[in-house]
């Protein structure tokens, strides 16, 4: 994004936390602290923090390349190194960031990792890039396998199956590489705080459902899961952050604004939209634009739920500790099943008073963009709201035509604007 | 008398339709996009209009024999018009350094070049063709002729580079071609008697008051109407294909640039629609660069496949790979009717896929779109509509490029319509 974008204090704040992040990773090693690389949906941000141990999130690393305009280069590093055009563009984004020296979103050089976590919830192929980064670094992998919400729920088994992952191999693994004996009460702690900034971003998130509403919960939404999607949750940092971003909010409510955009705010609601799937990072101002230029203010996103559903009433349970991070790790948004996705996607559509469904489809990735289409037919007949399809990709800039979204954007929106006039 | 407008401006071709207030055509216009999109949509206008005082001088006269005989004249006139401007223009090339060595004999040769031409224009408009471009048509005419005068002082390559130098600076000025300039020396052309000269003077003094312009297509963005004036060729499509054919219920159009499939309610309003992405695969642009490829005009294509007796089968759309394939079927000695067969069913199994993505193809269905013309392509189509979705009744219009231009118009007119009830 240039610098002349206009920002919330939030927005600018965040930014700050992040950079004080990196520059905390870049010290780790004369600062005598372990790195941990996992990844954001089903990550066990609390557990590290009693640890005293850092995450890295290659998967946010990618998307912060992808906004700073140097992912094409890496994925052509990696595909110099042999990985074909269809793997998944953060994966290529990742290993190109690594063969290029390992330096990080702010310029700075990642730590080695001296533990690999793989969660792999919703998404397999995060197995197979750890399998590449095991190639890399010498150091223990600890595989969490969290079972697929198969059924649409949570069984007793499936969580105690994940308990006893976390007991018998994750804990025993950071024991290992810190020196240091599992402390149940530092992880409590980090919970309480998780919890308390939990139900600020849920608040935060639902504040769309009035008109206007006060926040782009996709294109904004992307800022204001950050802290908490990655190595801010179970922070007094975080909880300070949601508080004040609440109040912010709140205060636009209060004077009947509508959400910030690069442009400045917007100042017009003309379509309320409910979105499925990630944004494209590499042109992310422009694709925003798209929606802000004719009106389009997203009111819910699933994505902004991959790294925890948290408006459905999970918290972070401090009373029990490795059973609350079970249900976590089981319950974040691609982790569920086809109908779970479809019920969510149509409630919001209800619930916040939308003009409709948009998928954007992400090319190069097979895990989440698998049945969407039906997803898209599923939701439009029980709304009985227009849905639209368009496609683009994570972090690949080739694969983001700007003339062919637009194109689908608009006849979207005109053609909801027809079924108005003609209801 | 008040008129509405649709311009259609598309990657290939630029059309422009005319209604009247009953939502009957009046006049239609096309011209290819060159890359001057502002002067494509002013001569596609022009020709609207040309055509709009034809189809009021055929209902002042009722006599279609000599309207078509004095519309043939008229357009003569225009060729004629249009191939003075072009000898004048390629005279002056030969005045440049470049030529310098050859300039007299060349000059000699072009003239020998534009004399025939202009004694076979009559002809030349005459004969059963695939465009109606006067590039087009000037391009096989001069060529044809410089093979003739073409010898070792001036080669055949000198006389055509003359000829694409002058034939761009004649494609990008706007000639006077209008029906008020030209249609009094075309009746004295055909012998017009009194009252018909009447007649053409009431059409002359007959004003066409433009009550709405819509711009649509491609190139939309380009036009310089404001914002309320563009909208998206999709839904132009579908109202335009609602129009034509008022039982449609999905439409399939493939343009130069793109492939849509659209779902329609009985207003022809659309409800659901699927594009193609990025990638022009499988549109008009892949049968043009087939025709390449083979040294073939696009609009011989259609007719060699139909004589096909052994459908090859092509397993690429991509234009790339789609030409390496024609390639190597050529070396290995097959037929080419049977491989563009097999390029045409390539093509459709492509728009299937669409169509099957936007909700399948219901009862009636309508086909658009410059490729609708090619009758390989329709055959194609008919062939996989039956083996997917069974009996299906097709429609395709003999003016089905016009489809988007047809939408706009109708929009045009609906706008000027809800304005005039506001007011």
């Amino acid at each position: 994004m240039s610098e002349s974008a206009h920002k919330e204090p939030s927005q600018l704040r965040q930014k700050q936390m992040i950079a004080d992040h990196f520059a905390r990773l870049a010290r780790a090693k004369q600062d005598g602290k372990k790195v941990v690389y996992t990844f954001v949906p089903g990550n066990l941000t609390e557990l590290f923090h009693a640890f005293g141990v850092l995450p890295v999130y290659p998967e946010i690393n990618a998307l912060q390349s992808g906004m700073r305009q140097k992912s094409g280069a890496y994925i052509a590093e990696a595909e110099k190194l042999g990985h074909s055009e269809d793997v998944c563009t953060y994966v290529k984004c990742d290993i190109g960031m690594l063969k290029s020296g390992n330096i990080g979103p702010t310029g700075e050089p990642l730590p080695e990792p001296d533990l690999l976590v793989l969660s792999y919830t919703g998404c397999f192929t995060f197995m197979k890039w750890f399998e590449l980064l095991k190639e890399e670094y010498d150091c223990p992998v600890v595989m969490l396998h969290v079972p697929y919400q198969g059924d649409g729920r949570i069984t007793d088994s499936m969580r105690r199956y994940v308990v006893d992952q976390l007991r018998t191999e994750l804990i025993p693994a950071l024991e290992s590489i810190t020196g240091t004996r599992y402390d149940e009460a530092r992880l409590q702690e980090a919970l309480a705080l998780s919890a308390r900034a939990e139900d600020d971003l849920v608040a935060v998130l639902e504040s769309a459902k009035h008109r206007p509403s006060p926040i782009d919960a996709y294109f904004g939404g992307v800022y204001y899961i950050g802290p908490i999607f990655t190595a801010f949750r179970g922070t007094q940092a975080a909880v300070d952050y949601y508080r004040d971003l609440r109040a912010e909010v709140e205060d636009r409510i209060a004077k009947g604004l509508g959400p910030v955009t690069p442009d400045g705010v917007l100042t017009e609601e003309k379509y309320r939209l409910v979105v499925e799937g990630p944004p494209n990072w590499t042109s992310f101002r422009e694709f925003w634009k798209m929606f802000y230029d004719e009106g389009a203010v997203v009111v819910a996103s699933t994505y902004t739920k991959v790294g925890g559903v948290y408006d459905n009433g999970f918290r972070h349970d401090p009373e029990r500790p490795l059973e609350t991070l079970a249900d976590y790790c089981h319950g974040c948004y691609t982790n569920l099943n086809l109908p779970t996705r479809v019920e969510m996607l149509a409630r919001y559509v209800r619930d916040y008073d939308a003009d409709g469904l948009l998928i954007n489809s992400v090319k190069s990735c097979n895990s989440f963009s698998a049945g969407q289409l039906l997803i898209l037919r599923e939701v439009e007949k029980r709304t009985g709201k227009a849905a639209t399809f368009i496609e683009t990709d994570l972090v690949d800039p080739r694969y983001f035509s700007a003339a062919n979204v637009k194109n689908r954007i608009e006849s979207y929106l005109q053609m909801v604007d027809q079924k108005r006039r003609a209801a | 008398m008040n008129v509405a407008l649709g311009i259609d401006l598309g990657s290939t071709t630029t059309k422009a339709v005319m209604l009247d207030e009953d939502e009957r055509v009046l006049g239609r216009g096309i011209t290819n996009s060159r890359s001057n999109y502002d002067l494509a949509a002013q001569i596609a206008r022009d020709e609207a209009f040309v055509g709009a005082r034809f189809e009021l001088l055929r209902r002042e006269l009722n006599d279609d024999a000599f309207c078509k005989r004095l519309e043939a004249r008229f357009r003569r006139r225009q060729h004629l018009s249009q191939l003075a401007r072009l000898r004048e223009t390629a005279m002056r090339e030969t005045e440049s350094e470049r030529v310098a060595r050859i300039a007299t004999p060349l000059r000699e040769r072009l003239e020998r070049i534009f004399d025939d031409m202009e004694t076979d224009a009559h002809r030349r408009l005459v004969a059963p063709k695939g465009s109606d471009f006067f590039r087009d048509l000037a391009n096989s005419a001069f060529s044809a002729a410089a093979t003739r005068y073409a010898d070792r002082d001036v080669t055949f390559e000198d006389l055509m580079s003359v000829f694409d130098k002058a034939i761009i600076q004649v494609e990008n000025t706007r000639l006077d071609l209008t029906f008020e300039s030209n249609i009094r020396a075309a009746l004295a052309d055909c012998g017009g008697d009194d009252a018909q000269a009447r007649a053409v003077d009431r059409v002359v003094a007959t004003e066409l008051n433009v009550i709405g312009t819509i711009g649509t297509g491609y190139g939309r963005q380009r036009l310089p109407f404001p914002k309320d004036s563009i909208r998206s060729e999709i839904l132009c499509h579908g109202l335009g294909a609602h129009h034509m054919f008022p039982r449609t219920a999905t439409v399939l159009d493939i343009g130069g640039q793109d492939t849509k499939a659209i779902q329609v309610d009985k207003n022809g309003i659309v409800t659901s629609f699927q594009m193609n992405d990025r990638c022009a695969a499988g549109c008009g642009r892949y049968l043009g660069y087939i025709a390449d490829e083979m040294s073939m005009g696009v609009h011989e294509l259609g007719p060699m496949a139909m004589q096909s007796t052994r459908r090859v089968k092509i397993t690429s759309t991509c234009t790339v790979f789609a030409g390496a394939e024609l390639r190597d079927r050529l070396t290995m000695g097959q037929r080419r009717e049977d491989i563009l067969a097999g390029l045409h069913r390539a093509i459709i199994l492509r728009a299937m896929a669409l169509l099957a993505r936007s909700g399948g193809i219901d009862e009636e269905f309508t086909f658009t779109g410059g490729v609708a013309n090619n009758e390989a392509a329709v055959s194609a189509l008919r062939e996989l509509v039956r083996e997917n979705y069974g009996e299906r009744t097709i429609n395709i219009s003999p003016s089905s490029i016009y489809t988007g231009a047809l939408g706009a118009a109708l929009f045009a007119l609906r706008d000027a319509r809800n304005r005039r009830a506001a007011a």
